[in-house]
């Protein structure tokens, strides 16, 4: 993972995929009844092939510090990749008031607003007027829950 | 039809991508070396910051105009670069990649609305890298050339995208087009050109082949032919760069390490060669690898990785070392690779390396980088090697196209029977 720049609130990562991270793979979690097929399972999982779908428009996104709003905190890597559509309910990283900021999408009328998981925060409306911009939507984030 | 994609002012848009506040304000890039501005934005061009320009002459400019400065970040510039390239493969299996920021397709065949076609490979590139680009469209590479600086003045009426594709609008671009900007016209026949009264490209079209031939060469007679719309010119002919690649796609796909190894070092050789031909030392290579995005019936894989030097250097030898170093980071097992390049960027003036005393540039390389540029220029094109290049022709590029180098090389001039 290379560092490509930073900001006061992210850093933005290239995506190695140089190596690959094989794990075994145990089928479904379902609390309680083991699937028989289990015995027999010896497929591979690859984390990179799952996380990463477009390797020519992912960026990795660090967040630093923890006042983002809601869902996420200090140290989360987002996993960004520009090619995903804007459609309803994806987060996405917004480019707003000349900063990056998290955003959910939401669509109505044709018209794409960003909406903050903190309510005391104003919706806004994606228009030329307020150079509001999506810059890419986050397809997975990983959090550190240790 | 080739097509010419070149990126909108590349190291600055790259900036820009990842602080957009930038947009809209007068930006420049400049080298890590002297610190000379390598890339503007066109607000900064409008201020009248020239190409090459010492940051500190234009002081005042900068501060007045509140011009943000940035020395340049050679290794996201080559990431990014991948990334376009890659997208801009997957449009067209023949691709020639130019250098960092500009590469020709060759669209032969392609029965498609090449205007459609280009609009496309604009819009992929733009939603998924954020990069600007403008390509030209035309019979042949240096028409393409001349399209794409049309769809970089005029980005409203183009969409950034223009095809020359009939003989009227061949002369149109033309007639606007003053000679000295045309591609491989360097100061000296603009000069020349100038005093004969010759000023935009359509006149230079008009003029007769001897004279051409007499005043500007072979190469300059080239092209003349090939802007009159008959493939005639070499891209490698065109020189003085302000980074050079070598870039090939193989005859066949390969999996083996030592096989993509030798290509990345006689690619590394080229450049190489390169930069001694125009006098410079780089700062920075790049090394990329690819597979067959035709197949996709087999695992892709792409990628790439800038390797900053710790001293400008045009040695053949320390360049292959650091090439290897680079391609040893990126090599996966088990793909099949179609594709790979070799970037030399960050230049330095041969005679003006700044003194290092702990640098460990070999002088001694000078002199036998001399003798390997003479002989090979002397007996055709690859008689020396280093030992990690494989011997014989089993990876010359695909040229059975190409005549021979009748007036270049003492070898393939013309041969006659008495």
């Amino acid at each position: 993972m290379k560092k490509v720049f930073q900001t006061k609130r992210f850093e933005f990562y290239t995506a190695g995929i140089e190596t690959k991270l094989e794990l075994a793979y145990y089928g479904d979690i379902r609390a309680g009844f083991p699937s028989p097929a289990e015995d027999f399972n010896d497929e591979r999982i690859d984390l990179n092939k799952i996380l990463i779908q477009n390797p020519l428009s992912t960026f990795y996104v660090k967040v630093i510090g923890n006042s983002m709003e809601g869902d996420f905190s200090d140290g989360d890597l987002l996993i960004i990749d520009k090619s995903l559509e804007w459609k309803e309910n994806r987060i996405a990283l917004c480019f707003v008031e000349g900063e990056f900021t998290l955003k959910r999408i939401r669509i109505k009328n044709g018209k794409h607003y960003l909406v903050p998981s903190n309510s005391e925060f104003p919706i806004i409306e994606i228009n030329e007027y307020n150079n509001a911009t999506i810059w890419g939507v986050v397809a997975y984030s990983i959090k550190n829950h240790k | 039809m080739f097509a010419h994609i070149d990126c909108n002012n590349f190291y600055v848009s790259c900036e820009r991508v990842f602080n957009p506040s930038l947009n809209g304000k007068p930006v420049i890039v400049l080298s890590n070396n002297d610190g000379c501005a390598i890339s503007r934005s066109n607000e900064a061009k409008a201020l009248g910051i020239p190409m090459g320009a010492p940051a500190f002459k234009y002081k005042e400019i900068i501060e007045e105009n509140n011009v943000h400065v940035f020395s340049a970040n050679f290794p996201l510039y080559g990431d990014m670069s991948n990334r376009v390239m890659s997208i801009l493969a997957t449009f067209c299996p023949m691709q020639e990649i130019y250098s960092i920021d500009e590469c020709f397709l060759d669209l032969s065949g392609f029965d498609v609305d090449l205007k459609e076609y280009g609009l496309q490979m604009k819009e992929r590139v733009y939603k998924w890298t954020g990069l600007p680009i403008s390509i030209g469209i035309a019979p042949t590479k240096s028409l393409c050339k001349v399209a794409t600086r049309v769809a970089k003045k005029f980005p409203k009426e183009t969409n950034s995208v223009h095809v020359i594709d009939s003989e009227e609008l061949r002369i149109k671009a033309l007639k606007w087009l003053e000679i000295g900007e045309v591609w491989g016209i360097g100061r000296q026949y603009t000069k020349k050109l100038l005093a004969k009264n010759i000023k935009n490209a359509y006149q230079f079209t008009c003029m007769g082949d001897d004279w051409v031939k007499k005043h500007m060469s072979i190469v300059g007679l080239r092209l003349k032919h090939d802007l009159q719309g008959i493939p005639s010119i070499m891209i490698e002919e065109v020189k003085d760069k302000k980074n050079i690649a070598t870039t090939r796609t193989f005859d066949y796909n390969t999996e083996n390490y030592e096989d993509v190894k030798e290509r990345i070092v006689t690619f590394t050789t080229k450049c190489a060669e390169k930069l001694r031909k125009q006098g410079s030392c780089c700062n920075s290579i790049q090394v990329f690898i690819a597979t067959n995005f035709y197949r996709k019936d087999l695992p892709q894989y792409s990628n790439s990785i800038c390797i900053k030097l710790p001293f400008a250097t045009n040695s053949t030898f320390e360049l292959a070392e650091y090439a290897v170093v680079g391609l040893e980071q990126i090599f996966k097992k088990g793909y099949a690779y179609k594709r790979a390049g070799v970037f030399v960027m960050d230049f330095t003036p041969e005679n003006n390396q700044q003194l290092n005393l702990f640098q460990n540039r070999n002088a001694k390389h000078i002199p036998i980088m001399k003798a390997m540029d003479k002989l090979n220029r002397k007996y055709g094109c690859d008689l020396l090697r280093l030992g990690a290049q494989a011997p014989g022709k089993t990876w010359r590029m695909k040229q059975e196209k190409l005549s021979p180098h009748y007036t270049t090389n003492i070898n393939e001039v013309l041969t006659i029977k008495v």
